[in-house]
């Protein structure tokens, strides 16, 4: 289980990107954490993979545990080897490395040969097109099966817990929907899933629990079918209700989001 | 045409022990995203070592030991000065490396002193002849010693977990560390492994037809940067390309120089830089280089 206490992150000792944020990722569930641009959700999952330092970042409080273990001084490899694997923002693909390397070098951090022959089985049942072109340089492939290739390289590593950042970022709707169901699968295999997305649809639909962050802090947090129904989620997230209510003039001063219809 | 063929032969052979410096020059980039100029004195360390061992410990012992020493000196460099100061700006680490190549070559050049200090290659200074063209052994067994060198480095980049990881991480460093692969020590085996190329290198560009080892090796050094420039900082197959480029360049304007007079004498040894400059104003970014190096 990933439980994260009352973190606070901030960048170069001034900017405060996460203000106290508490959440966890219980055993073989999916959990959604849902907010706009500059929310703290790409900072929290950095904060979790240990990467917070490439950005001039630092934990100034609180703490990152995963079953027990405190996350937040290991450096990126240890927790790739503690089971919690990351699929970047943006896919990150390695672009000039084929298919077939790019799987490769998502076993780096897996030791165990026979832990990573099963997780190549189980990204080329996943995803059988990575199979088919895995001799292809992986730039070529589409936005979608660039994705599925992220997530496979994640998957490289035999994950206990998956961390997703935006998944669905500039993915055709059908696309997406099919990544929907990917988590899904991989989760119903055993797998954790700490799922960030701005596209609540998406994310609440596959998530058992689901938190929103605004600006650094989460303002509401519950079962996901739950958080979907609250008129909060509908308008700002689902893009239902009432327009004239997101206005500015309507807002309260911290209340920067405004209607983000994914 | 004999004359051409000789030539050709000869650049080849020099080309190739360019080649050595420029790819070991080109992965340190790589993995490190440093512009080395430690490499020069390096070489020289390594030139050095073997020509100093060669008495007590024989040749084959004094090549050995003397590569282990360019290693381990590449491999310090990289653990106590780049490694910590990683994420620096791209500009000072480079500052840093002319500044740790000043002190060592200025020791080096205390040690050596006005000599000459031989390398007793078991090959000695001969020459053959293949089919009318001469070459001198020394050079003939380094450019088959360095093809070789060269092959199994290429295979090992292409094929092997190292090579994999290597690449990954000089494509996207964050990435590669969300993988778990370890860019410490992908970049300390880059600087050992160039090391090692460096005193290959240094053992045959010591030999005949050169004297011997004196501060003068450094300045032949020094030519492999051209050579990795130009064949684009990032790859390694340009370094190659680069390192015959320059190696054929530096052999044929030495050979026609009664032709060229009209530049000077000793032209042969500014080539290496004019043919740089000539394909850099055509190709900005080498001929084989990734045209936009800025890494985010």
């Amino acid at each position: 289980m990933l439980s994260i206490d009352s973190l606070r992150v901030t960048y170069g000792g001034a900017v405060e990107a996460v203000r106290g944020v508490t959440m966890e990722v219980p055993d073989g569930k999916v959990v959604a954490v849902l907010g706009s641009n500059g929310a703290g959700k790409s900072t929290l999952l950095r904060t979790v993979s240990g990467t917070l330092r490439l950005h001039r970042g630092r934990v100034d409080e609180g703490s990152v545990r995963f079953d027990g273990d405190v996350l937040t001084s290991r450096d990126p490899g240890q927790i790739v080897r503690q089971g919690v694997v990351q699929v970047p923002e943006g896919r990150r693909i390695f672009g000039r490395l084929t298919v077939e390397e790019n799987l490769r070098a998502g076993g780096m951090g897996n030791r165990d040969r026979a832990a990573k022959a099963a997780a190549h089985a189980r990204v080329h049942d996943l995803f059988p097109v990575l199979a088919e072109r895995s001799g292809q340089r992986a730039g070529l492939l589409s936005g979608g099966e660039q994705q599925m290739l992220a997530i496979g390289r994640a998957l490289m590593a035999s994950p206990k817990l998956l961390l997703l950042d935006e998944p669905s970022l500039g993915l055709a709707p059908r696309i997406i929907g099919q990544i929907g169901e990917v988590i899904a699968e991989i989760n119903r295999q055993g797998t954790s899933v700490l799922l960030v997305e701005q596209n609540a649809t998406m994310a609440l639909g596959v998530a058992d629990l689901a938190y929103v962050l605004d600006v650094g802090k989460v303002s509401l947090s519950g079962p996901a079918a739950e958080l979907a129904r609250t008129d909060e989620v509908q308008r700002l997230y689902l893009g239902h209700g009432d327009a004239a209510e997101t206005g500015p003039a309507t807002r309260g001063p911290r209340r920067t989001l405004s209607r983000w219809t994914a | 045409m004999t004359q051409f063929l000789s030539l050709l032969l000869n650049g080849l052979s020099l080309g190739a022990i360019y080649a050595l410096i420029a790819l070991g020059f080109v992965i340190i980039f790589k993995a490190s995203e440093v512009v080395s100029f430690t490499h020069g004195s390096l070489l020289l360390l390594g030139a050095y070592s073997i020509a100093r061992l060669s008495e007590p410990l024989g040749f084959l012992g004094a090549v050995l030991v003397g590569l282990v020493i360019t290693a381990l000196a590449a491999f310090l460099v990289e653990r106590f000065i780049i490694n910590r100061l990683r994420g620096a700006p791209v500009i000072s680490l480079a500052i840093v490396t002319i500044g740790v190549d000043i002190i060592l070559l200025t020791e080096l050049i205390r040690r050596i002193g006005p000599d000459i200090l031989n390398v007793p290659h078991p090959w000695g200074g001969e020459s053959v002849r293949i089919g009318g063209i001469g070459i001198t052994q020394n050079r003939l067994i380094a450019m088959i010693v360095a093809g070789l060198l060269i092959a199994a480095f290429f295979v090992a980049f292409k094929y092997s977990s190292w090579g994999v990881a290597m690449r990954a991480s000089a494509e996207d460093g964050e990435t590669a560390a969300l993988m778990g692969i370890r860019q410490g020590r992908v970049s300390a085996l880059a600087w050992v492994v160039a090391g090692v190329l460096a005193g290959v290198a240094a053992l045959f560009l010591v030999g005949s037809p050169t004297p011997g080892v004196s501060s003068a090796v450094y300045a032949t050094a020094l030519r492999a940067f051209p050579a990795a420039i130009l064949g684009g900082l990032d790859s390694t197959g340009g370094a190659l390309v680069g390192g015959l480029l320059i190696g054929l360049a530096e052999s044929f304007a030495a050979g026609y120089q009664e032709n060229l007079l009209f530049l000077g004498r000793g032209f042969g040894e500014v080539v290496p830089y004019v043919v740089m400059i000539a394909v850099l104003l055509v190709r900005p970014s080498g001929l084989f280089g990734t045209k936009e190096l800025t890494r985010v």
